[in-house]
């Protein structure tokens, strides 16, 4: 869609392909921002790998960098609407934290009561409460916002406070633990993943996928006869998307449980084991899958319907998308309500992740929030952002600490670097949308 | 050509203000079908702010809207679009990150029968309107912020003939062209009337307007200074009508003409 790059665009109306790399990119009609991001994470990778003595580049670090990296995601996804209609959000972290205290208490403490401990029912209610709660917050920030006139800024600064205040409130400050043992698959860790089989059948599945769109993409053009891409370009991108799953699953599958668990496993099955240990391969992370859905949900939502075409007009001409008649205060309201939903499934995977719920959960989230949105690429001005961009940006900021500490830097050095690294990110881009220009 | 029997549209005695300051008062004007009326005056004369009344931007304190001659409510943009009234901003209100197709149908767009956006449906109908309008137009690919002055003009003409427009409102249509889109445009406004459509132009120079326009209504001070047919004067009168307020024998005064 051209709305989401602007700059790549400019650049091929403006400049004729002529050399090898740019006629790949203009038939590919790849967003050069994505490449360039992409390229900037292989270098991050890479670097940390040879930093680390090379601990980096492993499927044991992969995985578990997947797994980190998944709670951010999901917000981010939220945050490029927020953002790209001129709003922000600074109140996700402790929202966060309150909908993690709301459904640890319901699924501890109160559903048990009604239901019995271990009732599977228990993780439905407590996340779909989670979900209606989230949405509920959401619904109110936004309309201060959109009715009241009050800036998005102010209302979540406010809410940053409020949220977080909330959180000590529901049980008074005390952690709540352990959480429901299906809730717990949410957060990941051996049992949380899917396995070597569904693993692949979810690679073949996203392949298919791939394949489906760029088919369906291209009889479109032709049924309204407008210019194909090279069939060669086609078949390059299929490659690339089918390659990157295929490579994906491969790593997380070469993670075998821990020696422990797999031992714990094997008595519990009857399982004899073999000799130098039982290998069960990991497979894909539940919160990852979760972080996957939220994405592809997310991007058909910006991309394939009429809200996600305004979310992007607002952004462009808040007064233009006004006067074509588009009800901008409730499609605000409806962008803060989608960020509350995002927020209890981000809050799940937190607090499944920890089995706990404290009222701390999700501190600095915000900001690690809004740095993955920005540093993948959604402009702070309005009007741009991808949402496979800020998942990308999760990635990136999730990278810079896990290598650190695998490079055993100390903690304030970590923050100063991440500081910086957004810093400088904003900046490249900044440059970027310059010479584009 | 004119018919006189209907107007497409009656503003009848608008008056709105800004706080204490009267913006319009008592302001009268009306259009019939296959009309260019211009709308004249200084900056801050009142005639934007009028017009913003009409296309639903702005709330009118007292004062009723007549469409084809029944009252018509417009309390917002969506009100007037549903009586056929688009209007074409100054400020060229157009969307500078999405596409010339995105543009064309912002608000409206087209779906599949999932509810989806259908852009290859858009983009096959914004490639016919705008092979119409403007056949060198090409770049339907990019972002709005990318064309010429022109061609965000055209983009913004091809959103309101797109849907059957009957009352077109354009404000300052050419302020932003060269010579060349200025002459494409005053085709286009020859070719919407003779489909019978009501053009009200929005202008603080009367060269722009004075050869395209049937009527001209003169604003001052927030008040209509009088109403002529181009055919009953000539430019100097207009003028003179502008700067002084002095009405010539050919128009008919309004409340804001000078007293002799």
């Amino acid at each position: 869609m051209a709305d989401q790059n602007v700059a790549a665009a400019v650049q091929r109306a403006q400049t004729p392909p002529t050399g090898p790399i740019q006629r790949f990119l203009a038939a590919t009609e790849l967003d050069t921002r994505l490449i360039g991001m992409v390229g900037a994470l292989a270098l991050i990778w890479i670097g940390f790998h040879i930093l680390s003595g090379g601990i980096f580049l492993t499927p044991r670090n992969l995985w578990n960098l997947s797994v980190q990296s998944s709670s951010i995601a999901v917000m981010a996804t939220g945050m490029v609407l927020v953002i790209v209609t001129r709003n922000i959000d600074l109140s996700v972290g402790s929202i966060l934290g309150v909908l993690g205290m709301v459904m640890g208490v319901l699924q501890a403490q109160i559903l048990p009561a009604y239901l019995g401990f271990g009732n599977p029912m228990i993780w439905v209610i407590a996340l779909g409460a989670g979900i209606v709660v989230g949405m509920g917050i959401g619904a109110l920030q936004g309309v201060i916002i959109a009715y009241l006139g009050v800036p998005a800024f102010i209302v979540t600064l406010g809410g940053y406070l409020v949220w977080r205040g909330a959180a000590w409130w529901v049980t008074s400050g005390r952690t709540v633990a352990p959480l429901d043992a299906t809730f717990q698959l949410m957060g990941g860790g051996p049992t949380g993943a899917i396995g070597f089989f569904w693993s692949w059948m979810v690679a073949a599945l996203i392949c298919v996928g791939i394949l489906a769109i760029i088919l369906f993409n291209r009889q479109q053009r032709r049924r309204f006869h407008f210019p194909l891409r090279p069939v060669w370009a086609e078949m390059v991108l299929a490659a690339l998307g089918c390659g990157i799953t295929i490579a994906a699953v491969w790593t997380v599958n070469a993670y075998p449980w821990p020696i422990r668990v797999a031992a714990t496993y094997a008595k519990a099955h009857d399982i004899p084991v073999p000799e130098g240990g039982l290998i069960i391969p990991t497979g894909i992370a539940v919160p990852v899958l979760i972080a996957l859905g939220c994405g592809i949900a997310m991007t058909f939502v910006a991309t394939r319907t009429r809200f996600g075409r305004y979310v992007f007009a607002m952004g462009g001409n808040p007064e233009a998308a006004e006067l074509a008649g588009i009800n901008t205060r409730w499609v605000t309201v409806k962008i803060f309500i989608l960020m509350g939903a995002l927020c209890a499934i981000a809050a799940a995977i937190s607090s499944a992740r920890l089995n706990a719920a404290t009222n701390a959960l999700g501190t600095l989230d915000e900001l690690y929030t809004i740095a993955a949105a920005v540093i993948g690429g959604t402009s702070l001005s309005g009007g741009v952002g991808t949402i496979v961009g800020a998942m990308i940006g999760a990635l990136v900021m999730q990278s810079l600490q896990s290598g650190m500490v695998l490079m055993g830097l100390d903690s304030p050095l970590q923050s100063i670097v991440v500081g910086a690294v957004l810093v400088l990110a904003v900046w490249l881009d900044t440059l970027y949308r310059r010479k584009a220009n | 050509m004119l018919d006189r029997k209907t107007p497409l549209v009656e503003m009848i005695d608008i008056s709105v203000s800004f706080g204490g300051l009267k913006a319009v008062e008592d302001a009268s004007v009306d259009l019939y079908p296959g009309e260019v009326v211009a709308l004249l005056g200084h900056n801050g004369a009142g005639k934007s702010t009028l017009i913003k009344v009409l296309s639903g931007a702005y709330k009118r304190d007292r004062g009723t809207i007549r469409i084809d001659g029944q009252e018509a409510a417009i309390a917002n943009p969506r009100d007037a679009k549903a009586y056929g009234i688009e209007t074409i901003y100054q400020q060229l209100a157009v969307a500078d990150n999405v596409d010339a197709a995105a543009n064309l149908f912002l608000g409206r767009e087209l779906t599949t029968a999932i509810g989806t956006l259908d852009d290859a449906a858009m983009e096959a109908k914004a490639r016919e309107v705008m092979g119409r309008l403007n056949p060198n137009f090409r770049r339907f690919k990019e972002p709005v912020k990318a064309l010429s002055g022109g061609q965000r003009q055209s983009v913004a003409i091809a959103r309101a003939i797109l849907f059957n427009a009957r009352i077109l409102i354009m404000d300052e249509p050419t302020a932003a062209l060269g010579p060349q889109e200025t002459a494409q445009v005053g085709d286009l406004i020859r070719q919407l009337k003779s489909e019978g459509i009501g053009i009200f132009l929005i202008s603080h120079d009367i060269h722009d307007v004075f050869d395209l326009a049937d009527r001209v209504c003169v604003m001052k001070n927030g008040q209509v200074v009088g109403t002529a047919a181009t055919s009953d004067v000539t430019k100097d009168e207009v003028l003179g009508m502008i700067i002084l307020g002095k009405v010539p024998p050919g128009a008919t005064a309004g409340p804001g003409a000078l007293k002799a």
